[in-house]
């Protein structure tokens, strides 16, 4: 079997798993994003139990494999009667390991945010809410969005890992593929080329623009 | 807690002490892959070669933008579909290794990068040759800066060794699994190879920090 | 805009009495569409302490990074005591250089930076001896004592097992002018070697040098905006304008009557600075 039948029998298998990877990589985002804000302000608030919470949340899962998390949230979680189906467990186990490492990236943003700036805040008898929402985080986004990139890049490697709960993603459909008949070079070549060019050509480029954009919003460019 | 057991605990524990033993030996050999080569993707990007700096960014790039338990299927099966046959510890090192020797490589591209361009003229001002640079100006100038993501990946390579169980490289996950699938509990060895990971991985990162520190002190910058 | 006319202009040696110890014969240096160098000629004598002067962007810095084989020139040749710096003989020609040729001839010259660009790694001796240990092959013994005695030179002496950042930038410069001396170098070269200092210690950088040039017979080349220090010690003042030199003469003749309209400017442009 030449490379282009091979592709003419099975491209519609790989494109349909494409599209379940991104999929995934978009809801995995949107939860990353936004536990990531929530356990990263957390992490400074001045409450110690808000505190603990986050840091308990973020050393568990920057400590533990994405694998392993994503196992125990699929096999372990249903015994204390939560369970998800297999989709959603994966995009939820993806979302929140890399919610952790983006935690991280928004503590360092908003401490990177120069004190002046605080200060202008508080002197402008703003309060602490407003202070954080109208002129904190909108720098702090500034600072941390080259950051999100290469999480970002991680995030689509790491809905690769789903397809070991049998979503049927890019990674299942290829290695299904492999099973039946034996070409793992274009098999899995062509899904390691598909990765990249996600993550190059589609992930990488709309980073930088939003790079771009943010900072023109901001008097920046 | 709901359904724990606690003699079922103690009767996988050796089990999965013992696959510990084999997480962490494929970590340092991984790591050990990955600190040389990825030396050697870092300089082959300083060659006044542009076509090998644009090879091997672009190679560098590649295996940094996809998924590391797609490269070691890929490994472990287009071997043999050539005739060369790679038992599972093989390719898994082969692309364990490979792949945080991309993610080395960068940090190593960082560190030489952070070295001042006045440190290279006084060297050539002294008559220092390249080699004597590297080894005695810029390399120990280089290693504090890089310390740092070093041991990032360290933890990280750590970390990503459970994925070597998909071509049944008998780490911890593997044996989780195969308990799992003997016994039908899935409770106890799951969260127990989480919790071991916890265990190993937060004070190596907490040693590696102290480890930087020390260095810094050592070669006499602050 | 750049000549190239042929090597065969320029001689494989200089020979005969009084060969200068650093000669530029029509050196050009661009980058891009900018002429940074145009048509250089420049002698300085052995022995000979030249200042050069001039605004920035002038060119002056760059005439002491060719010296040092840091930046390549585009055309012209430079020689060092007598042989070609840039370029190597080649049967009855001159060809550029290659990096042994540059190597022997860069153990004549030594340097000294704006911002010291001392080993942070190493303490204050083990900067000056890492060039006589590695590259001139001296023992550790040897020069540990050259090192030592260099270090005394400039008052470093006490300072000697302290590493850079425990170091003033007055004392890293003074570190920085041992080292370069351990070499033994026949032309010394001075960046702006105060430019990044605070005013307070400017003169014990300067001290040191007035010592060199008193006490030994180095042939030296210094940039500097310290003009009341280039009057003292120079044999020579350089004021460079726009890749070339504008004027030249003694400390006395430049300074205390200068020809040139320009250069007549920028020496009350600076009078005012300070």
């Amino acid at each position: 079997m030449t490379y282009f039948e091979f592709l003419a029998q099975y491209g519609d298998r790989i494109l349909s798993g494409t599209l379940v990877t991104i999929g995934l990589t978009v809801l995995a985002a949107i939860l990353a994003v936004v536990v990531a804000l929530a356990a990263g302000l957390m992490r400074m608030a001045p409450n110690f139990a808000v505190r603990g919470v986050a840091t308990v949340y973020i050393e568990i899962f920057r400590g533990t494999s994405l694998l392993v998390q994503l196992y125990w949230i699929f096999f372990v979680l249903p015994l204390f009667g939560i369970t998800m189906e297999k989709f959603t467990a994966g995009f939820v186990a993806v979302g929140m390991n890399l919610g952790a490492y983006g935690a991280e990236l928004v503590r360092g943003a908003i401490l990177a945010v120069p004190k002046g700036q605080w200060e202008a805040g508080l002197a402008l008898n703003m309060s602490p809410a407003k202070r954080m929402v109208r002129v904190i985080l909108p720098q702090a986004v500034l600072i941390m969005l080259p950051g999100w990139g290469n999480l970002m890049i991680e995030l689509l490697k790491g809905t690769a890992l789903v397809a070991l709960i049998s979503v049927a993603d890019l990674m299942f459909q290829v290695k299904q593929i492999n099973g039946t008949t034996f070409m793992s070079a274009e098999s899995f070549g062509t899904a390691l080329i598909i990765y990249y060019v996600i993550a190059r050509f589609m992930l990488t480029p709309s980073m930088r623009w939003l790079e771009r954009f943010m900072r023109r919003k901001m008097g920046r460019a | 807690m709901f359904d724990w057991r606690w003699d079922f605990t103690w009767e996988i524990l050796p089990r999965l002490i013992v696959a510990t033993g084999n997480t962490l030996l494929a970590a340092g050999l991984g790591y050990g892959i990955a600190v040389v080569l990825g030396l050697i993707l870092a300089l082959a990007q300083r060659t006044p070669s542009r076509a090998l700096t644009l090879a091997v960014r672009e190679a560098v790039e590649f295996i940094r933008s996809t998924p590391l338990v797609l490269q070691i299927f890929f490994v472990f099966y287009v071997g043999p579909q050539f005739g060369l046959r790679l038992s599972p510890w093989t390719a898994g090192m082969i692309a364990i290794g490979l792949h945080y020797a991309a993610y080395l490589s960068e940090v190593y591209r960082g560190g030489l990068e952070s070295v001042p361009k006045g440190q290279w003229e006084a060297a050539t001002s002294l008559n220092l040759s390249t080699a004597r640079t590297y080894f005695r100006v810029i390399i120990p100038q280089a290693l504090p800066p890089s310390l740092a993501g070093m041991g990032n990946y360290l933890v990280g390579i750590f970390k990503d060794t459970p994925m070597l169980s998909v071509i049944g490289v008998a780490e911890l996950m593997h044996t989780a699994n195969a308990i799992g699938s003997e016994t039908y509990r899935f409770l106890e060895p799951y969260t127990l190879v989480g919790v071991i990971f916890l265990v190993i991985s937060l004070p190596t990162a907490a040693g590696i920090r102290l480890f930087e520190s020390w260095v810094r002190r050592k070669l006499g910058m602050k | 805009m750049m000549t190239n006319e042929s090597m065969s202009d320029f001689p494989l040696k200089l020979e005969g009495d009084n060969v200068p110890m650093v000669s530029f014969r029509k050196v050009t240096k661009s980058s891009g569409s900018l002429v940074v160098l145009d048509a250089l000629d420049l002698d300085v004598a052995e022995g000979e302490m030249v200042t050069v002067i001039g605004p920035s962007g002038s060119g002056k810095t760059t005439v002491l990074r060719m010296l040092m084989t840091l930046e390549k020139i585009n055309s012209g040749v430079i020689y060092v005591d007598g042989e070609p710096l840039t370029h190597m003989p080649n049967g009855s020609g001159l060809v550029p250089a290659d990096s042994r040729h540059l190597r022997k001839m860069r153990s004549k010259i030594g340097m000294c930076f704006q911002h010291f660009n001392l080993f942070p790694h190493m303490t204050a001796l083990e900067n000056c001896m890492e060039g006589p240990v590695h590259v001139l092959g001296l023992s550790r013994k040897e020069a540990r004592e050259r090192s030592e005695e260099l270090l005394e030179l400039v008052g470093m002496a006490d300072k000697r097992d302290q590493h850079p950042s425990r170091l003033s930038g007055g004392q890293q410069q003074r570190v920085a002018i041992a080292r370069a001396m351990a070499m033994r170098p026949k032309v010394m070269l001075f960046d702006e070697v105060t430019s990044a200092l605070d005013p307070e210690v400017i003169g014990e950088v300067t001290n040191v040098i007035r010592k060199l040039v008193a006490e030994h017979n180095l042939t030296m080349l210094m940039v500097t905006h310290q003009m009341g220090f280039a009057k003292d010690i120079s044999d020579r003042v350089c004021f460079f304008y726009g890749g070339s030199i504008e004027e030249q003469g003694t400390p006395e003749q430049l300074f205390g009557n200068p020809q040139k309209e320009r250069t007549q400017q920028f020496l009350s442009a600076v009078k005012e600075a300070i």
